[in-house]
């Protein structure tokens, strides 16, 4: 059984390895990590407290905390969908921290509840809502310039999880084949 | 479904909200709504049946909304995504 303390912990640790702040309101950060702590007794992992999740783990794997869609949130917004995750200068300037669209994708949502494939075809109309990106998200090489450290995602990392040099450090690896002729 | 009514003095709009249990925006606009006092009523969809929460998501792509969480529907008409205290102090006229 996991306890408050432990997912408050996790939380921490992976704010740490990522650059990241946590919720600066202590109230609201509280009720995100029970009900992180609550999605885990449920479901047997930590889903996303703001998301409803299918209970399928392979079809809740995006939004398992923290989720495939945190870090591009945290780039553009400053903080994650949900508000656990928020970023340095959000946390130091006290910019105000609000509700976001839902970045993850229709699709994802539709197959995580099998909803009717026609609903799929024509996503809401108007809203702040959803992104209209597919789940072809273009996966890349990258490197840390300072210690090396290796990723394959999206974009880089805000910070690297290994030796903390910031985003501008890492490269992306370009694998080309070199034929002698 | 269970749709919980939670009374205020503020009656005059019909107001929905479409939440999640352990969501801290959920919650945050819970609260928003009994400090105005207004009336309103909610239904936890992490707590409903697959069936309830299929109709759920039914009724606010029916509606236009995005299937994020909360959602609040006034008076069958306006459709509120997200913690958003402006839009809904102008949909209810507070």
């Amino acid at each position: 059984m996991t306890t408050l303390e432990k997912v408050r912990q996790r939380a921490e640790a992976d704010a740490k390895t990522y650059g990241y702040y946590l919720h600066p309101d202590p109230e609201f950060l509280n009720d995100l990590l029970e009900g992180l702590k609550k999605n885990e007794e449920r479901y047997g992992y930590p889903s996303c407290p703001c998301r409803v999740a299918s209970g399928k783990f392979e079809f809740d794997r995006d939004i398992i905390c923290p989720c495939d869609y945190r870090d591009p949130d945290v780039a553009e917004f400053g903080f994650c969908y949900c508000g656990l995750f928020v970023r340095k200068d959000v946390v130091e300037k006290k910019l105000p921290i609000h509700s976001i669209p839902e970045r993850r994708p229709v699709e994802k949502q539709a197959r995580a509840y099998a909803m009717a494939p026609e609903v799929i075809e024509k996503p809401a109309r108007a809203t702040v809502g959803v992104a209209e990106e597919t789940a072809q998200v273009k996966k890349k090489f990258w490197y840390c310039k300072q210690c090396g450290y290796t990723v394959f995602r999206e974009d880089p990392p805000y910070i690297c999880p290994i030796c903390k040099a910031k985003r501008e450090l890492f490269a992306e690896i370009t694998i080309g084949a070199f034929v002698r002729g | 479904m269970d749709k919980v009514k939670v009374p205020g003095k503020n009656k005059k709009h019909k107001v929905l909200m479409y939440a999640i249990s352990t969501c801290a925006w959920c919650k945050k606009t819970k609260k928003f709504l009994v400090d105005n006092e207004v009336e309103y009523e909610y239904i936890d969809v992490d707590l409903c049946s697959e069936e309830d929460r299929q109709k759920i998501r039914d009724d606010i792509r029916r509606r236009g909304g995005s299937l994020s969480y909360p959602t609040i529907i006034v008076d069958d008409k306006k459709i509120i995504t997200g913690y958003s205290p402006d839009e809904i102090k102008e949909a209810l006229g507070i």
